[in-house]
């Protein structure tokens, strides 16, 4: 089977410090895939250099079947994928709903009735209905997160990139956040997130890669992983760093 | 939070207000009265309407290109100047009527923004700002190159193409401010309607976030091509109208940066960037200004610069925005409100 997502030998640096080094790996259709590792590991630069926000000094990203990198961020997402930020980008001077209605029809090409239906699906689905007429701007962190979802969805991706949306949330919050992406997931909807939660993550993933210092350091089945002794040190900290 | 049951027919989704219709019916009556202006204003008060509504579509397009685009450029009397500048060649030289030119004006106005932008798009942030300046210098050196057209000391409209505008003084005073109306509205209009339409909401994206907005997949370099493109060729036109009015040209005065791009971006500023209201505000609190501080010579443009910095200072997002913020408060629709459907029956 042929790879939906391929990454192929990424690397970017900045000065001396590299955010990806010799990235690699590779995404089937349908599958969802989990990211771990400590902060600042490259994570966050990972998908900026898959989405086309940054790119890299050498490698290929492979999306599709056709190479995109040397598209740029708006090409990719036509082609089908979306992502949240970790720090929420939202439109301030929008309200909810014309933040999702950007992504339904720039993203999605919805037009008219078509696009407003699509939204205000998502916005229940995403629990930000009541929200919907309240500007951006004047969100808390909780509800940023959950717009950046509410865009990414309304963007009717191929692949969801989801980075740390599960922080910060009652043990309620994130169980229905963990449904609303298994459901999306059961659609057919390929899905790469990052997250520190690691039990909600668990709950969706196929299988988890980790990565530090810009490298791909473990990948496997989620349970393995979440065993082997490089996880436990950096998450546990049984060996101090060098 | 499982899949969508009931498809939303709790809610749906309205692009219109109540204050807007209210609004719209006061824009309409306005509008009538400013049309039959010419049999109730005197003529020296016609003169000043028209200039009001050529500044009002000045500062509209600059809004719409710095406010929305963020192309924050500082050489927009490049425009202004070459539009005046080929109203007087086109007219002399061409033979061509001063409403025929006027259009053509428009039209090679965006011709020449093509090359300028592709080359000043290069830049970002403040070089942006300075490339623009650069470029109106250009401009206003090679028409003061230009002999036929005057020169450094500039050249007056002939008389025959003055009067080829109507024959007598009052109908030629009547034209030129139903032109300046017509320009503010057609301006106001165009900017409102692409503000309105699916472009409109990309660019009003790229105006809260550039990165946001490029990772949902708004092309923002076409966007902001356009934008540009579009606001030359309308300040090019409302230039041509500018000078039809003044009947006399140089580089001095159609390159101006004070007249053209300095009191344009203060009225933006003090009225709101980044919303439509905004520059109509800023139009009347400068004219205002101006009609009762005009006897105090350059302590005028002192006052101007302390309003400026006080407006800046304690309401960044203009007058407009302190009134939106009060009232939250839209005249223009261009936004979308989710309401709840009325229950049908029972509970």
């Amino acid at each position: 089977m042929t790879a939906f997502l391929q990454i192929d030998r990424l690397t970017k640096s900045f000065g001396s410090i590299s955010v990806a080094d010799d990235l690699s790996y590779e995404l089937r259709k349908g599958e969802a895939l989990g990211v771990i590792g400590p902060n600042g590991a490259g994570k966050t630069s990972m998908f900026n250099l898959i989405t086309g926000t940054l790119s890299p000094n050498s490698g290929r990203v492979l999306f599709d079947g056709h190479d995109v990198t040397r598209l740029g961020a708006a090409a990719r997402c036509r082609a089908g994928m979306a992502r949240s930020f970790q720090v929420p980008q939202p439109f301030s001077g929008m309200t909810v709903f014309e933040n999702a209605m950007v992504a339904a029809t720039q993203a999605a090409g919805l037009r008219g009735k078509a696009a407003e239906r699509l939204c205000l699906e998502v916005l229940e689905q995403t629990q930000m209905l009541p929200k919907a007429n309240a500007l951006a701007g004047g969100l808390t962190l909780l509800e940023r997160k959950r717009l950046e979802l509410t865009r990414a969805l309304c963007a009717k991706p191929k692949l969801l990139m989801l980075d740390e949306i599960a922080g910060g949330l009652t043990e309620g919050e994130c169980r229905s956040l963990v449904q609303t992406i298994k459901d999306i997931h059961a659609s057919g909807v390929s899905i790469i997130w990052i997250e520190h939660v690691v039990h909600a993550l668990l709950a969706v993933v196929d299988r988890l890669i980790v990565i530090d210092f810009g490298k791909k350091i473990a990948e496997g089945e989620p349970k393995a992983i979440m065993a082997s002794p490089q996880v436990q040190e950096i998450y546990l900290g049984i060996e101090a760093d060098a | 939070m499982s899949a969508p049951v009931n498809k939303n027919r709790t809610h749906h989704v309205t692009r219109s207000s109540a204050a807007a219709q209210i609004a719209g019916a006061f824009g309409a009556i306005a509008l009538i009265i400013l049309i039959a202006a010419p049999w109730w204003a005197g003529s020296a008060n016609l003169r000043l309407m028209g200039e009001v509504c050529l500044y009002l579509a000045l500062a509209s397009l600059w809004n719409f290109m710095a406010g929305y685009a963020g192309l924050v450029s500082v050489g927009q009397q490049a425009y202004v100047g070459f539009g005046g500048y080929l109203l007087f060649a086109l007219t002399i030289f061409g033979g061509l009527p001063p409403l025929a030119a006027i259009a053509a004006a428009g039209a090679l106005g965006a011709l020449i923004a093509i090359p300028t932008a592709l080359l000043i798009f290069r830049l970002r942030g403040a070089y942006f700002a300075i490339g623009t300046w650069v470029i109106a210098e250009v401009f206003r050196l090679s028409f003061a190159q230009m002999s036929s057209l005057g020169g450094g000391s500039g050249s007056s409209l002939p008389v025959n193409v003055v009067r080829s505008l109507a024959a007598s003084k009052d109908g030629r005073e009547f034209l030129s401010y139903w032109l300046a109306l017509g320009a503010a509205v057609l301006v106001i209009a165009a900017v409102y309607f692409y503000l309105r339409s699916r472009n409109g909401l990309a660019l009003t994206a790229i105006r809260d976030n550039e990165l946001a907005a490029g990772s949902l997949g708004i092309d923002i370099w076409r966007m902001k091509f356009a934008v540009y493109v579009v606001t030359a060729a309308l300040t090019s036109a409302v230039g041509a109208l500018i000078f039809l009015q003044k009947l006399r040209i140089s580089p001095d005065a159609a390159f101006s940066v004070n007249d053209w791009t300095a009191f344009v971006i203060f009225i933006v500023v003090i009225g709101g960037i980044g919303t439509i209201e905004g520059p109509i505000i800023g139009t009347l609190v400068f004219f205002l200004l101006r009609e009762t501080l005009a006897d105090l010579g350059t302590a005028y443009l002192i006052i101007l610069g302390v309003v400026a910095i006080v407006v800046m200072l304690k309401a960044p997002k203009g007058l407009w925005g302190l009134i939106r913020a009060r009232f939250s408060l839209n005249l223009f629709p261009l936004g979308y409100r989710v309401l709840r459907r009325p229950e049908k029956k029972g509970a």
